[in-house]
C-alpha cells in the first residue's frame, strides 16, 4: 500500500467535511477496497473510515412500508435483521465468507459497483432508493456500467430503501475460485410488477432483464420464461466462463429464483 | 491393541499444542535485530531483452539501503539443476543457465529483475517503482507445441531450439511396441491435458539471510522441505561458501506439496545481500507473487494409446506426451516427466510391452517441477483413463477389465524399469467395492435422477515408487545427488533420546510417528523421546522430505541408528549383569538375561554409558550416540484402488462429489490417523485438480490467475467426507519398517476416479461425451453437454 | 505516527501505527502476536481470522486504527492462563484436524465464532461456514470433524480416523 492517512469520523457531517480534502476516499467495510490498496492500484492521500457513524448503521421500517438499512450496516446484520425481506437477507447471508459479512458493508459495495457484487440485484431488483448524504437516487438511475454509479465525489451512501415485495427470491451461481457471482438473478413480484435483475454477467454491470419481466409481470411462474433466451454478446467472457454460458445461466437462475420465491 | 505411543497406535499430535496456541515459530515469525527488507522488482512482460535498469532515482528515495541488478550477480553462479536427462538419441538435455537476477533477457512473469534492500519493507516497494526500466517486449512461446515449431522464438538465445530433451522409454521396445500394435485386436486412444497447477501450500515462502562479520558464518532461514539440499545447492553451487561456513533453517514450515524442495532465487539473494550489507534481510512473498514465483507443477499434454488382444489382455501401452519446463530448469524439473513417470507407466497391470515418449519443453512460463505425486499422478491419469475408455468401447465392465489385467505375481519386472516387490491389487479393489457400497449405487443413482441431477461413478487404480531412492540407480539415470536419508540417535544420560534426522516435517507429524518408532523399539515411553529437524547445524547430512519417503528412508535410517544403539546398550547391560552379551534381551524399556531373573533398567544403562565407572571401556566408548545412513535398494509400491461418486447438473454443468472412497495399500502403518488425515488431504488436492484448479497463461504469457480470485482452491464445500481404509497392507519387502509411504497416493489416485465419474454420469444420460480436460469446471461440463 | 489503543486477549495494548498499517501487521509486528498468520492478500485464505468484538474478521482486511477501543481476541487468547486447551483446540487435536499449522489458528478462531452463533451446526453449515477458510493439508475432513466434536455432537459414525 502506498503511504495515507486515516481518519475515523463519528457522524456523516464530519466525515463530508474530511473528504471534502484533496485524493480522501471513503472507506466502507474496506472488504474491496483495502485488497485493492494492496495492490498498489488506488492512492488516496486520505482514507475516511465511516464505520464509526453510529447514524449509518442499522435496519428499521417506514411508514410506507419500506426496508431502510444504514449504508454502514454490514452484510451479517442485513442477514440477522432483514428478516421482514427474506429474499435480501438470504443474499446478504450468501456474500462472501462470514468474516467477509462482518465486515462488508451495503453502502460500500453499491459505491463499488463491482460487476460480480450481489448487493446491486437486490438494488435493481427491487426497485430501491439510494439516500446519499445529500440526495436520493432511484436504482434505475443509479447503476451506470462496471465500477461505475451516480455518486459524486464526496457524496457517500447513508441509507438504502428498499419497498418490500409479495415474493422475492436471488439465486447466484457462484466463480468457483472467488465465488462471486458468475451469474446471479434477483426476481422480485410487486403487486404492480415484477422485476429482473441480473448481476454478474455483463460487461455493463447489472442490469434489468425486461423481456423476463414483462414475462412474469403476465404468470408469475417458471414456465413464462420457457423460450426467453438471452445473447451472449455483452456478456462477459472470461476463463470462468463464456458470453454464451454467462447468458444461459441467468436463464437457469431466473427460473430457480421464480421458483424458489417467497 | 498397539501401546499408545508405539507403533500402529493413533497417537495424538505433539506439535499440535504449538500449532493449536499460536506458538508455531514459522520463517516470518522470524524477525533478527538489524533486519532490512527486500522487495523484487519482477518482470510484467513474459519475454523480453532488458536494455536499461537504471536505478539512480530509487536509490535516493528514503530507506533504501542498496538496490542489486543482473551485474551484481554476474560473478556468482546461476541456481542449478539436480537432474540430467539424456535423450533418445544418447545426447544429455539442453541446460541453460538460472540467474538469481534475469541477465540481459527476462524469461517470464515474475523473473526478478532488481532486488531493492531498504529499512522497511514500504520504503523497499516505494523504491522499486522509481526504478526506471527499457524493456524491449519480445514475442513470447507459451503453447509448447508452437514452441517447437521451426522459427518458434527462442527463450533461450544460447540454445538451439526450445526443446530441452526428446526422452524415450524404453527406446529399444519401440519397435516391439509398434508391432504389438499392429497386431491388436482393439486399440483405444485419448488425448488429454495434466493442466498446470500452482502447489499452493497456506504459508508462502519467506527467507531471512543473515551474516556474523566476526565468524564469517552465514545462517539462512527459509521455508524449505530440504535444509541441507538447500545449503549444498546454494553454498557449492552458487554462493561458494562451504557448508561448514552455512547454515540452512528451516524451521516450522507451513506446508510444501514440493514446491519448497527447490532452490529459488530469493534464498541466494537474501544470503548475498545480508553478507554485501553486513545487515539480515528478509523477504516474505505475498500469495500473488507466490503465482508467479513458486514452481508451478503437472502441465503434460499426452496422447495414450492402449492396445488389446481379443481376449482383453493388455498388449501394449504407448504414449506421447509434451512436458512444460516453463523458463528454467528448477531444481528437479526434468526428472519428472522422465523417471518419475514413464516408469510407472505399467501401473498395476500386465502390459508387456510399453514405450513413452516425452518432450520438455522451455516456454515463457513459470518454471514447472514437482507437486505432490510428480510424475506419478501424469501416469496414472493417462492410464486410468484410457483404460476407463477402452472398456466403455469395449462393451466390459471396467472393474473387471482392470482385474483381468492385474499383476498377480511378486515381485514383478515391469517393462519399465522398475520391480515391484509387493502388493495385492485384487485386495485393494475388494476392498474398495466393500467400503464405496457399489451395490447401492443404483439406489442413489435414481434418487439423484428425482432431483434432476446425474449421478455417475468413476473408480481407478493406482501404484506409485515411493521412498526415492536407491543412489546408485538413481545418479545412473542423471541425478546428481544421493537420496539416502540419516539420523542420529542421542541418548542423554537420564535414558530420554534426542533424534536428529535429516528428514523434515511440514505437517507429516514426524515428531509424534518418528517417536512412535523409537520408542516402540527400545520399550520406553514416546514422551522420552524428542525428534529434530529442520537445521542444519543439528541434523546430519540429509535429503529431506518429498516423494513420500520420510518413513521409509528417514525412517529407516532412524531404526538403524537406534539398532546401533540398542547393540551398544545391549553390552553395557551384559558388562553390567556380568552375562553374555548373546544372551542379553530387551523389552519394555528394560535389559535381561535370558533364562535368568537378572535385569537392569534402560536408565540405568544410559547412565553408565555416560558415567562410566563401571563400563568396558577396554572394549567401547562412552557415550551413547550413533549415526546412520539409509540408502534404500529398490523403492517402495504402494497402491490402491478408489471410487468416486459425483452429481451432475444438468442446467450448470456443476459437478459435485457426493462420495468418495479410497482403499490403500500402504505396507505396514506406524499412527493410522496420521496415514488417513495424509490420505484426505491428498485427495482434496486430486479433486482440485480435477474440477477446480488450473493455472492460466494468455497467448502473451500474462498470468491469467494470479491469485485466489482465479485460481480456484478447493474449499470445505467442494468436498465430502471421505471413506479411507489402509488395512489391506502388504509390508515393503526391503525396509525394515516394511513400509511404504502415504504422502501423495491420494493426489494421484484421485483425478481419474473423479473425471471417470463425470464421464459416467454424462454417458448414462446418453450424452456419447468420451473425454473432457480438468479441471471440470461448470463452464467446461456444459460447453461439453 | 498516531496511536491506537485496543484490548487484545483481555489485555490493553496500544502502539503507533501508519493509516495504513493493518490490524494483522500490528498484531505481529507491534505486539508479537506471530500466531496469526497471512497466507493471501485477497482476503481469502483466512488464516488471519481474529476475534474483533466477538465477531470473526480477517485482520489482513482490516486497518489497525479501525480497531481503535475494540476488544480483540487471537488465537493466542483461546487456551486457559495454565495452558488448558479451549475445548475446539483440544478436538483439533483429537481428531487430527491440522497438519502444517498454518491455518489453524484461523480455522480455530472460525470454528470459535460459528459454534457462538450455532452451537449444534449441521455437517452442511460447518462446511459452508468455514467458506473464506482455506486448507490445504487436510483435505477439511478432519476439520470438520473436529468442529462437529466440539460442539458437541457424535463424530464416531463419521468415517476412518
Amino acid at each position: 500500500m502506498y503511504a495515507f492517512d486515516i481518519e475515523r469520523p463519528a457522524t456523516i457531517a464530519d466525515a463530508i467535511s474530511a473528504l471534502g480534502t484533496e485524493e480522501a476516499q471513503a472507506l466502507g467495510g474496506g472488504q474491496t477496497l483495502i485488497p485493492t490498496l494492496k495492490q498498489r492500484l488506488a492512492a488516496p492521500a486520505k482514507l475516511v473510515c465511516l464505520s464509526a457513524i453510529k447514524e449509518m448503521q442499522g435496519i428499521c421500517t417506514a411508514d410506507d412500508g419500506a426496508l431502510c438499512i444504514g449504508g454502514g450496516t454490514t452484510h451479517a446484520e442485513v442477514a440477522a435483521g432483514a428478516g421482514v425481506y427474506p429474499a435480501l437477507a438470504s443474499l446478504a447471508a450468501h456474500i462472501g465468507d462470514p468474516a467477509v459479512r462482518n465486515r462488508g458493508t451495503i453502502g460500500g459495495s453499491l459505491a463499488n459497483n463491482d460487476p460480480s457484487a450481489c448487493y446491486p440485484a437486490a438494488v435493481l431488483g427491487s426497485g430501491a432508493t439510494v439516500i446519499t448524504s445529500n440526495r436520493s437516487i432511484a436504482a434505475d438511475d443509479y447503476f451506470q456500467g462496471m465500477f461505475t454509479t451516480a455518486l459524486e465525489d464526496g457524496e457517500i451512501i447513508t441509507e438504502v430503501r428498499f419497498p418490500v415485495p409479495e415474493k422475492a427470491s436471488y439465486q447466484k451461481f457462484e466463480q468457483p475460485a472467488s465465488r462471486f457471482a458468475l451469474v446471479g438473478v434477483f426476481v422480485a413480484k410487486y403487486a404492480d410488477g415484477v422485476r429482473v435483475a441480473v448481476t454478474g454477467a455483463s460487461e455493463e454491470g447489472v442490469f434489468r432483464w425486461t423481456e423476463a419481466e414483462a414475462a412474469l409481470s403476465g404468470n408469475f411462474a417458471p414456465e413464462a420464461l420457457e423460450g426467453l433466451t438471452l445473447s451472449g454478446d455483452g456478456m462477459i467472457s472470461d476463463l470462468h466462463g463464456s458470453g454464451a454460458y454467462r447468458a444461459h445461466l441467468v436463464g437457469v437462475m431466473a427460473r430457480r429464483a421464480v421458483a424458489a420465491a417467497s | 491393541m498397539p501401546k499408545d505411543g508405539g507403533i500402529g497406535a493413533s497417537t495424538k499430535r505433539r506439535e499440535d499444542i504449538r500449532f493449536l496456541t499460536g506458538n508455531g515459530n514459522y520463517t516470518d515469525d522470524i524477525n533478527l535485530r538489524g533486519q532490512a527488507y527486500v522487495h523484487f522488482l519482477r518482470s510484467d512482460v513474459a519475454h523480453g531483452r532488458l536494455n536499461k535498469v537504471d536505478t539512480s532515482a530509487a536509490e535516493a528515495m528514503p530507506g533504501v539501503l542498496r538496490i542489486f541488478t543482473g551485474k551484481d550477480f554476474e560473478g556468482v553462479g546461476g541456481l542449478p539443476c539436480g537432474w540430467q536427462v539424456t535423450d533418445r538419441f544418447g545426447e544429455v538435455m539442453q541446460e541453460p543457465g538460472h540467474p538469481v537476477l534475469a541477465q540481459g533477457k527476462v524469461r517470464h512473469v515474475g523473473d526478478p529483475i532488481a532486488a531493492v534492500v531498504a529499512e522497511t519493507y514500504a520504503q523497499a516497494r516505494d523504491a522499486a517503482e522509481a526504478i526506471e526500466l527499457d524493456i524491449e517486449e519480445l514475442p513470447a512461446v507459451v503453447d509448447m507445441k508452437k514452441a517447437l515449431e521451426e522459427g518458434a522464438p527462442l527463450v533461450h538465445d544460447e540454445l538451439k531450439n526450445n526443446l530441452c530433451y526428446d526422452w524415450g522409454f524404453v527406446e529399444e521396445n519401440k519397435g516391439a511396441v509398434d508391432e504389438a500394435f499392429a497386431k491388436a485386436a482393439h486399440v483405444t486412444t485419448l488425448e488429454l491435458i495434466n493442466n498446470r497447477l500452482v502447489a499452493n501450500p497456506m504459508e508462502p515462502r519467506v527467507a531471512v539471510g543473515d551474516f556474523n562479520r566476526s565468524t564469517g558464518d552465514s545462517t539462512l532461514y527459509t521455508t524449505s522441505q530440504n535444509p541441507h539440499v538447500i545449503r549444498l545447492l546454494m553454498g557449492a553451487f552458487v554462493l561458494g561458501i562451504p557448508e561448514h561456513k552455512l547454515r540452512v533453517v528451516a524451521p516450522d514450515v507451513g506446508g510444501g506439496f514440493g514446491s519448497k524442495i527447490f532452490h529459488y532465487a530469493e534464498e541466494a539473494f537474501c544470503t548475498f545481500a545480508a553478507k554485501a550489507l553486513n545487515r539480515p534481510v528478509k523477504w516474505t512473498c505475498s500469495r500473488s507473487e507466490a503465482f508467479m514465483t513458486d514452481a508451478h507443477g503437472r502441465d503434460h499434454v499426452t496422447k495414450i494409446e492402449l492396445a488389446l488382444d481379443a481376449e482383453n489382455n493388455f498388449t501394449a501401452i504407448r504414449t506421447d506426451t509434451y512436458a512444460n519446463m516453463g523458463a528454467y530448469l528448477s531444481t528437479f524439473a526434468p526428472s519428472v516427466p522422465t523417471w518419475l513417470h514413464g516408469t510407472l507407466m505399467a501401473g498395476n497391470y500386465r502390459t508387456p510391452l510399453i514405450y513413452v515418449n516425452v518432450k520438455a519443453v522451455f516456454t515463457n512460463t513459470v518454471p514447472v517441477d514437482a507437486y505432490r505425486g510428480a510424475g506419478r499422478p501424469e501416469a496414472t491419469y493417462q492410464l486410468e483413463r484410457v483404460i476407463d475408455k477402452a472398456a466403455r468401447e469395449l462393451g466390459v465392465d471396467p472393474i473387471g477389465l482392470r482385474r483381468q489385467n492385474f499383476i498377480t505375481q511378486f515381485p514383478y519386472a515391469t517393462p519399465v524399469a522398475v520391480e515391484y516387490d509387493t502388493g495385492d491389487y485384487h485386495a485393494t479393489m475388494d476392498k474398495l467395492e466393500e467400503i464405496a457400497d457399489f451395490s447401492g449405487f443404483e439406489a442413489r443413482r435414481k434418487a439423484s435422477a428425482a432431483k434432476g441431477k446425474l449421478r455417475g461413478l468413476g473408480i481407478n487404480c493406482y501404484i506409485e515408487a515411493c521412498g526415492i531412492a536407491p543412489s546408485n540407480l538413481v545418479g545412473q539415470l542423471g541425478a546428481r545427488a544421493g537420496l539416502y536419508e540419516s539420523a542420529t540417535v542421542r541418548v542423554n544420560a537420564t535414558g530420554g533420546l534426542v533424534v536428529m534426522t535429516g528428514s523434515h516435517s511440514h505437517g507429516q507429524g514426524h515428531e509424534t510417528s518418528f517417536a512412535q518408532v523409537v520408542a516402540e523399539m527400545i520399550g520406553i515411553d514416546a514422551n522420552m523421546v524428542e525428534i529434530v529437524h529442520g537445521d542444519t547445524a543439528n541434523t546430519p547430512m540429509g535429503m529431506g522430505t518429498y516423494g513420500s519417503r520420510s518413513i521409509a528412508v528417514g525412517g529407516s535410517a532412524m531404526v538403524r541408528a537406534t539398532e546401533k544403539i540398542i547393540n551398544k546398550a545391549k553390552k553395557i547391560a551384559a558388562h553390567l549383569m556380568e552375562a553374555s552379551e548373546a544372551d542379553i534381551e530387551l523389552k519394555d524399556g528394560k535389559f535381561s538375561v535370558a533364562g535368568t531373573d537378572k535385569s537392569v533398567a534402560w536408565g540405568d544403562v544410559t547412565l553408565a554409558a555416560y558415567v562410566p565407572h563401571n563400563y568396558p571401556l577396554a572394549d567401547i566408548e562412552p557415550g551413547l550416540e550413533e549415526t546412520a545412513f539409509y540408502d534404500p535398494s529398490n523403492f517402495t509400491y504402494p497402491s490402491g484402488a478408489y471410487a468416486c461418486e459425483v452429481e451432475v447438473d444438468p442446467d450448470t454443468g456443476k459437478v459435485t462429489i457426493e462420495r468418495f472412497a479410497a482403499a490403500d495399500d500402504f505396507g505396514n502403518i506406524i499412527n493410522p490417523m496420521i496415514v488417513s488425515g495424509q490420505v484426505h488431504g491428498g485427495i482434496g488436492q486430486g479433486i482440485g485438480q480435477a474440477l477446480l484448479e488450473s493455472c492460466v497463461y494468455d497467448e502473451n504469457g500474462q498470468l491469467q490467475t494470479g491469485s485466489y480470485m482465479d485460481y480456484a482452491m478447493p474449499r470445505a464445500d467442494d468436498v465430502p467426507f471421505y471413506q479411507v481404509d489402509h488395512s489391506c497392507q502388504t509390508p515393503c519387502t526391503h525396509n525394515p519398517l516394511g513400509v511404504k509411504g502415504c504422502g501423495e497416493a491420494g493426489a494421484i489416485g484421485s483425478p481419474p476416479a473423479v473425471v471417470n465419474a463425470v464421464i459416467d454420469a454424462l454417458q448414462r444420460s446418453g450424452r456419447n461425451i468420451t473425454h473432457i480436460d480438468m479441471p471440470l469446471s461448470p463452464s467446461r461440463v456444459w460447453q461439453a453437454m | 505516527m498516531p496511536e491506537v489503543k485496543m484490548t487484545v486477549n483481555g489485555k490493553p495494548a496500544s502502539g503507533q501505527i501508519e493509516g495504513r498499517t493493518l490490524l494483522v501487521e500490528f498484531l505481529r509486528e507491534t505486539l508479537g502476536l506471530t500466531g496469526t498468520h497471512v497466507g493471501c492478500d485477497t482476503s481469502q485464505c483466512g488464516a488471519c481470522v481474529v476475534h474483533v468484538d466477538g465477531k470473526a474478521v480477517k485482520s489482513c482486511t482490516m486497518f489497525a486504527a479501525e480497531a481503535e477501543g475494540a476488544e480483540i481476541k487471537t488465537i493466542e487468547g483461546m487456551a486457559e492462563p495454565d495452558g488448558t486447551l479451549h475445548p475446539i483446540q483440544q478436538a483439533f487435536q483429537d481428531h487430527h484436524g491440522l497438519q502444517c499449522g498454518f491455518c489453524t489458528p484461523g480455522m480455530v478462531m472460525s470454528a470459535a465464532a460459528l459454534l457462538a452463533e450455532n452451537p449444534t451446526p449441521t455437517e452442511a453449515e460447518v462446511r459452508d461456514y468455514l467458506e473464506g477458510n482455506l486448507c490445504r493439508c487436510t483435505g477439511y475432513h478432519n476439520i470438520v470433524k473436529a468442529i462437529l466434536a466440539a460442539s458437541g455432537q457424535d463424530v464416531s459414525r463419521i468415517a476412518a480416523e
